[in-house]
């Protein structure tokens, strides 16, 4: 044989076309698999579109009646509300964790720990059912005049119950979004900072802050999110929100399923406007990451 | 002789039992440029951050000429102070990290920016203006709006040296400004302090460039086990090492 192998393939003496070019074939499991979604999606078609019990023309109906409507801002204040408490509790908590002092980090951690730990359910019927541990609620001076005195049941309405009942929750979730954002912050940037003759709040105002949001932009988003579809829990405790305005209505019209499409869709298109805004916030806060 | 600027005075400084600075004392003059040299661990990167009290002493004091940083005296007794006024203090120093430590989140031009707006209540136009002469002093005039991301390690130190010195600091502290540098960026880093040290800025450097102590150091002090073992001129301490420690560092080092 020879003794000298060529370092360079030969070239081909006569190069096909390069600008035409053919994909490899898929695999047939693919066409398979293609077929089953295909046939399931058809019939799942069939049943929304063609069923008695599924009457669009009751979805048409109700989808902009005033009882709909109203539910829907009463949904959309609650989340809004409860989201802004629970933000606010939860920048709280997770200064608190952070604190050197012991006492203060233990009660943060523990509070954190009981809410993640129970079910907002729970915490819903809780508030709701308050006066049964606490009948009545005063302020006063102790040995002095009372100031203030309230039925529990009075002060205590079931939207009330349900804002203290869903901020507080949000606000241990909150917690663990805004401590992971915190400590994302590179040490090195507060002693930069510190260095450069930055008070502790320019510090943490300027500096630790807007790098922090970064961080905790996305997950915040998404708790917005998941809070707007929680909310529709408190309808246990009817309050009016959008879940229980459908419900009002299917109870006497028996129009069960096309109502609750109603509430549905109400609830993709404001989720839809949220990930909009969500994508907005991300690229925005994402200066210094991309551009350049 | 120059006027002190600088003056460490038996500064000690333990953590958790384990004492890191075992009394040192230090006096830089105006205009001096002092090599500080030692091996991992001898508590170099301490000694730096207790001088703007980025580390509380846990003895002895240091003064930026009669003023003393970090505390007031009251009935005989050292009262911490409180954080403005301990800020107002440190930026009177002007700290480069190994690590750059650059705001990520701000452009170059910001970065400089950021500290005389904030803390000295400079007009933003003028600062601006200050900012890019500063910056074209470190040769990056055409890099003002590029983000830190988007600088080499050379550049990004150069952009931190100028946001230092928009503070028109007293002293200068580098803690291994050239550390974390690829081998062919560390010269233009030593390039600019080079200058600042020809242009009689007060500079306190630790470094193991050895090369870069011998031509611009006006002093050089080895460290070793939270005590100064030896110091002097360059010529006296790199050439002829009285010390068996500095000797020894010295050799692995080269
Ligand atoms: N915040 C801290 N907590 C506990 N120990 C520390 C802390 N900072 C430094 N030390 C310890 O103090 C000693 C001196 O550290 P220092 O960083 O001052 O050394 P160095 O001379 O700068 O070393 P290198 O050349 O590696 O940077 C080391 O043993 C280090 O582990
Ligand atoms: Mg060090």
């Amino acid at each position: 044989m020879s003794t000298e192998t060529p370092l360079a393939p030969p070239r081909p003496s006569r190069p096909a076309d390069t600008r035409k070019r053919v994909k490899a074939p898929l695999h047939p499991g693919w066409w398979i698999g293609s077929a089953i979604v295909g046939l399931t999606l058809l019939n799942i078609g069939n049943v929304v579109v063609r069923s008695p019990n599924l009457d669009w023309s009751v979805v048409g109906e109700y989808f902009l009646s005033t009882d709909v409507l109203l539910g829907l801002l009463r949904t959309v204040e609650l989340t809004a509300i409860a989201m802004a408490l629970g933000i606010a509790g939860g920048m709280l908590l997770a200064v608190m964790q952070l604190s050197p002092v012991p006492v203060v980090s233990w009660a943060a951690k523990s509070y954190v720990w009981f809410v993640r730990g129970t079910p907002l359910l729970v915490h819903i019927l809780f508030w709701y059912n308050l006066a049964a541990l606490v009948p009545a609620v005063a302020i006063e001076i102790p040995f002095g005049p009372t100031l203030f005195e309230a039925n529990t049941n009075d002060l205590i309405t079931p939207l009330l119950a349900a804002v203290i009942a869903l901020s507080l929750n949000e606000a241990a979730y909150m917690a663990e979004v805004v401590r992971g954002g915190l400590l994302s912050v590179d040490p090195g940037q507060r002693e930069a900072a510190k260095a450069l003759g930055m008070t502790h709040r320019q510090t943490l105002r300027r500096v630790v802050v807007p790098q922090a949001l970064r961080v905790v932009i996305p997950p915040t988003g998404n708790q917005v999110i998941s809070m707007l579809k929680a909310s529709a829990l408190v309808s246990v405790t009817s309050t009016p929100e959008l879940l229980y305005s459908v419900q009002v209505i299917y109870n006497n019209n028996f129009k069960t399923i096309p109502l609750l499409v109603v509430a549905s869709a109400w609830y993709l298109v404001v989720t839809s406007l949220l990930y909009v805004v969500q994508h907005y916030l991300e690229r925005r806060y994402s200066r210094g990451d991309r551009r350049g | 002789m120059a006027e002190t600027v600088l003056s460490l005075r038996d500064i000690h400084k333990s953590f958790g039992g384990q004492e890191v600075l075992r009394g040192i004392d230090l006096d830089v003059t105006e205009g001096e440029v002092v090599c500080l040299l030692g091996p991992s661990g001898s508590g170099k990167s301490t000694l730096l951050r207790t001088i703007n009290h980025l580390e509380p002493p846990d003895g002895g004091a240091v003064f930026l000429r009669d003023e003393l940083i970090g505390y007031r005296e009251a009935n005989g007794k050292l009262v911490e102070l409180t954080d403005r006024v301990l800020a107002r203090q440190r930026a009177k120093f002007g700290m480069v990290f190994q690590g750059f430590n650059l705001f990520p989140h701000l452009s170059a031009l910001e970065n400089v920016v950021e500290a005389p707006v904030l803390v000295k209540r400079e007009d933003p136009e003028q600062a601006r203006a200050r900012a890019r002469e500063l910056l074209a002093s470190v040769g990056l005039a055409d890099r003002a709006d590029a983000y830190p991301r988007h600088l080499s390690g050379g550049q990004q130190q150069r952009v931190a040296i100028a946001r230092a010195l928009a503070m028109s600091p007293a002293v200068l502290l580098f803690d291994e400004p050239t550390s974390a540098l690829d081998p062919e960026l560390v010269g233009e880093v030593l390039e600019v302090m080079r200058r600042l040290a020809a242009r009689g800025m007060t500079m306190l450097v630790v470094t193991h460039e050895i090369g870069f102590a011998k031509d611009v150091a006006d002093r050089v002090v080895f460290l070793d086990g939270g005590v100064v073992v030896e110091q002097g001129t360059a010529a006296e301490v790199l050439a002829n090492p009285r010390r068996r420690r500095t000797r020894e560092f010295l050799t692995h080092v080269r």
